[in-house]
This record gives C-alpha cells, structure tokens and sequence, in this order.
C-alpha cells in the first residue's frame, strides 16, 4: 500500500471516510444514525415507499431528492407486478451495499477498480409465507452473491476485497445477524 | 500493622513483565518494588488449565538477563515448566517482590503516586502497570439470557474437561483459548460444537520451521507499534490459533472438524432458549485463509530475499477451510444437546484499583507505546505495546529496555 500520491481514483473518498472514523471514534453521540424510510399501501399487494430524510451527526438531514421505490409481487402469486417484490429489493440493498463497501476498500488499498458486477440469488421456499409447513421458514434458506469483478490486483487482493466488504457491510450484518424489531400500531 | 513506604518505582504485578522491567531499572539503579497479589508467575499457577503449554517454542522466551537453557529449544513449556522458568527468573535477577500484596488502589499525588494495599501503603514517583492483559475472561452480554440448566464455564475457571457434565459442549471463540479447549473437550467424548468469528489461522509448522521462527526471523514480531497500519485493529486482533504440542500439529477449523467438532458462525442473539448464530461463518473462514495466504507470501518474499530457501524446504499453501454446506443458524439449547457453553471470547485486563483518570470510553488505558497519559506512569504486556511480540514472553524485554529508559529520563527531567 503506498501513502504517497496514488493515480487510482474508483470515485471513492477514502480520506473523508478516514477522517470521519477519526473524528467519531471519541464522539459517539454524532456517530449514531437514524434511517427511514416511508410506505403507503396503494392497491393490492403494490405500495410506494418514499426516502427523503435521515438522522445523523447531530442533526436532521434531507437528500438531495426525495427517492421513491414501488414494490409488489409477480403475477404468479396473483399480484399486477407493478414493481420489485420485497425480497428482491433486500438483494438490492444487499448487492449496493457489497459493492460500495468493495469500491470504498479498493480505494483505500490502491486497488484500481474497472468494472464490478454482482449477481444475487436468493432461495426460498414458499411453503413457509404460505403456512403449508411450519419447519419452513419464511425468509430465504440461503443467499448467493457472485462477483465479476475487473481490477489492477491479484485474484487473491480481489477475494480479499470482497471479503473485508462483507465483514463492514450493515446489510450483509442486518441479513446474517438477529435485529430486534419493534412494528407499533398508531 | 500498617506500613507507609517510599520508593522511586512501584512495579505492579511479579509476571515476566513486571520482573523483565525490574531487571531494567535495577540495571539504572533506579530503586523500586515489585508488588505481586499472590506469588511470582500467579496467574500461571492460578486461573490457567491444567493442559495448557506456551504457544511459542521455548528457545523464543529471552527476558533480559535470561534464557532457556534446557536441551529441548523447539518444544513447548507446560504449566510446572512456565512457572519454574519465571521463578528462576525472579531469583536470577534478585528482583525486589513483595508478595501476597494485593494493590487495592492507585491515586495520583503532588509527587507521584500512592499506591495502596493489603499490607500498607506506597509512595513513589513513577509506576508500572504489569498486571497482564488477561485478568477477567470476556463474557458476551447474552450469556445473561442462555436457560439455567446449562453450565456456563469461563477459561479462567476451566481446569479440564471431567469438571463437565457428559454431553455436548459449546465452546464460543475460535482463536487459541477456544481452539485448543474444543480440541481437548472434544477428545473427552463430550461432543464440541464451536462458534467461529473472527479468527486467525496460521501453521504451526512452515517449509519445515516453526512459524514463530518465521516471525521472529522476517522481522514481524518487531514491527513497531508507530509504523502499522491500523494500531487499534493490531492490539484488537485474536491470538494466533496455535499450540504448543509433542506432535506439533496445527490447530487450525479443519483440524477440529477433522475429529469430528461441529462448527456453527458467530453467536448473535438469545430467543428464548434458541441461540442464534450469524451467517457470517463461510466469510470469517475466507478472511482468515486469505489473511493466512498474505503472510505466507510475505515469509515465501522473505526468504528468497534473504537466501534461506535453501535451508528450508519448499513453499507450500494450506487448504481452504471447508464449511458445511448449510451450517445451523440457530440451536436450541432447551433441546438437551448443549449441557456446558464456554465462553472462550477473550481477556481484557482488571484495572479495578486504578483510580487515577487515564481510560478510554472503553475502559482501556490510553497509551503511547507503553506511556501511559499521567506522568510517569507506564504500561507493559499489552497485546502490540510497543511491537508485534510485546505481549509475548519474548516481547517484555525490548519493551522494558525502551519503558525503563523513558522512566529514567522523567526522573531526571
């Protein structure tokens, strides 16, 4: 790893990152975050979920749009697949989630990146949303991840890139780790 | 019966820290006191098991002013052996201990410290925390949820395996502590499952030379604590998955997996009497052989540039370790299949009787390479102190020679 001047530029900026863990290490009332996110039943199985503000380093923040994601479910299970199904949009966070902590890491080792690109699978059997077998569990019974990725490194610098992305990555922690959840009724 | 002593140093704690130190100061005439709780080598005598051997061959223990000198350099010093060698030790460089003199409190003062105990008080100008890394055995918050009828054993109370119940045994933790206990508790017909998270895999044999030969040799265990990367993440890491063995075998997952230990991720949460294990494991084994590989390659570097590739034997790579194709992410305990869970997840260090104000928001002593943030106070045996090796047996010398110097310099200024 050099410290001197390095020509690789993956859009990633490492210094601000670095700085940031520096300066929340001995501030942790500003590192804590708050994530939302809005959703409003439309018709069926089809909602439209809205994101525009979050909580963190002691204050309020809006985005810089306002981003909106439709969900429903295909017409195999009866729906108008009016937009992803929900278990294809948690592969999305997933996958986005990989792949920034892969760019960031790159850049961080000098690794010039080229191109990344991810395939997801997710195995499900429906026999557990559909109550048919109480042994089956509703969520996936395994998660793929597979990576092509193009770079200025070694395939073991590569492997070792996408192992340290899963090992800081907050989805790859949501998805593999128990999340108390509190869901209230207004 | 109450005393009321001055001296230039109290050095806290009779272990290879605390005497390698004294060696130093008396070698600068500097007067001090070595305050032990029990007797020297306490620890060792006391909060170890039965079976444990040093991780690093015995030639590698060189305290200032001593040596192995024993036939055997390449084996590893069991219990009675450790203990000897450091009571030797203590005897060969006529180190100043009081023994069974427990610290019950440290304050700072105008001109110093006092420091306070069961046998009366002290007063000096300058200290040395050598109390070890190792005092209080780490147990996870949800240990507090796992059902009653099962048996929790931390290592610093475990002896051997007859204290448990016949059953299955859960041994949380992977690097050295957890790896050679599931090993052990295994072998005893208690079937072991082992919960893995972070670890680090090394052999315990290289091209036909220790791997702390290695180390030692490429220059790794001296690296200095001011020129890594990420000093924090060094002084975090778990401990190598060695031990020290007449078969010199490795103790890596596939050596255990290979007699049969279960291995399930990390332990997440309690849900009721289900524990749950994150589905990080495939992860934490390819960051471990990955992190393997890389030093390998560095000592595989090393040796070609340094023209010993014709003393040893050739490069070799080890295999990946092999996971289950669906490990279980969850367990319940109620099911009667887990009697005993050991809580092999780390040491962190008892600073109960430090009352003078030199903590991090997580409870560690702030440090610069053993400088502790209050004048004339000093630090010894931290996991990567000064260098990769100061918390080795091996590693207190040089970090005393340097500490001691310091001192005496504070003393004088």
């Amino acid at each position: 790893m050099s410290t001197s001047e390095s020509t690789v530029d993956n859009g990633v900026n490492v210094k601000a990152l670095l700085g940031a863990r520096e300066a929340l290490t001995d501030a942790p009332d500003a590192a804590q975050f708050t994530w939302r996110a809005s959703c409003e039943w439309k018709n069926g199985t089809h909602s439209a979920s809205t994101i525009d503000s979050y909580f963190g380093l002691g204050e309020e923040h809006q985005h810089k749009t306002t981003f909106t994601i439709d969900a429903d479910h295909p017409e195999v299970f009866a729906s108008e697949d009016l937009g992803a199904s929900p278990v294809e949009i948690v592969l999305v966070g997933l996958a986005s989630c990989l792949t920034a902590g892969i760019a960031a890491v790159a850049q961080h080792r000098d690794i010039q990146l080229r191109s990344v690109k991810a395939t997801l699978e997710g195995g499900m059997n429906i026999q557990g949303i559909l109550g048919i077998d109480a042994d089956v569990r509703n969520g996936f019974d395994g998660i793929k991840v597979t990576y092509d990725i193009d770079a200025d490194a070694t395939p073991d610098e590569i492997k070792a890139l996408v192992a340290q992305s899963q090992k800081r990555s907050a989805v790859y922690d949501v998805i593999t780790n128990p999340t108390n959840i509190t869901v209230e009724v207004n | 019966m109450v005393f009321d002593r001055r001296v230039t140093t109290v050095v806290i704690g009779g272990g290879h820290a605390g005497l390698a130190m004294s060696h130093c100061l008396t070698g600068r005439s500097i007067d001090h006191v070595v305050l032990e709780r029990g007797e020297v080598a306490n620890t060792w005598k006391t909060e170890r098991w039965d079976s444990l051997r040093l991780l690093t061959p015995n030639w590698q223990s060189r305290l200032p002013g001593f040596g192995y000198d024993g036939d055997d350099p390449d084996g590893f010093r069991k219990m009675p052996e450790t203990i000897d060698f450091i009571c030797r030790y203590a005897e060969a460089i006529s180190a100043p201990v009081e023994t069974h003199t427990t610290v019950t409190s440290v304050r700072r003062t105008d001109a110093g410290y006092q420091v306070v105990t069961d046998q009366g008080d002290w007063h000096c100008r300058t200290m040395v925390l050598a109390s070890g890394a190792s005092n209080i055995a780490n147990v996870p918050a949800l240990a507090a949820a796992v059902p009653a009828h099962i048996a929790q054993v931390t290592p610093t109370e475990y002896r051997n395996p007859d204290q448990f119940a016949d059953g299955g045994v859960m041994v949380v933790g992977a690097a050295a502590t957890g790896a050679q206990l599931a090993q052990e508790i295994h072998r005893s017909g208690r079937p072991v499952t082992v919960s893995v998270g972070e670890h680090v895999r090394v052999p315990r044999n290289y091209r036909g030379r220790d791997i702390q030969w290695w180390m030692d040799r490429a220059g790794l265990m001296d690296e200095r604590y001011d020129e890594i990367d990420d000093i924090n993440r060094a002084r975090r890491l778990p401990s190598l998955q060695l031990t020290g063995s007449d078969d010199r075998n490795a103790l890596d997952l596939n050596s255990l997996t290979g007699i049969g230990i279960k291995l399930i991720g990390r332990i997440a949460g309690m849900n009721d009497s289900k524990a749950q294990f994150s589905g990080s494991l495939r992860n934490m084994c390819a960051l471990a052989d990955l992190k393997m590989g890389r030093l390998l390659d560095t000592i595989d570097e090393w040796a070609s540039a340094n023209d010993v590739d014709g003393e040893v034997e050739p490069a070799e790579r080890f295999a990946p370790t092999e996971i289950a194709d669906d490990p279980p992410l969850g367990l319940d305990l109620a099911g009667g299949e887990i009697k005993t869970i050991l809580w092999a997840t780390g040491f962190r260090p008892d600073y109960s009787w430090l009352d003078v104000p030199v903590f991090d928001r997580k409870g560690r002593v702030r440090h610069d390479g053993g400088i502790v943030g209050s004048p004339g106070m000093y630090l010894m045996g931290m996991q990567f102190l000064r260098r990769r090796k100061s918390s080795l047996i091996d590693g207190a010398g040089d970090d005393a020679r340097d500490l001691s110097t310091h001192l005496a310099a504070h003393l004088d200024g």
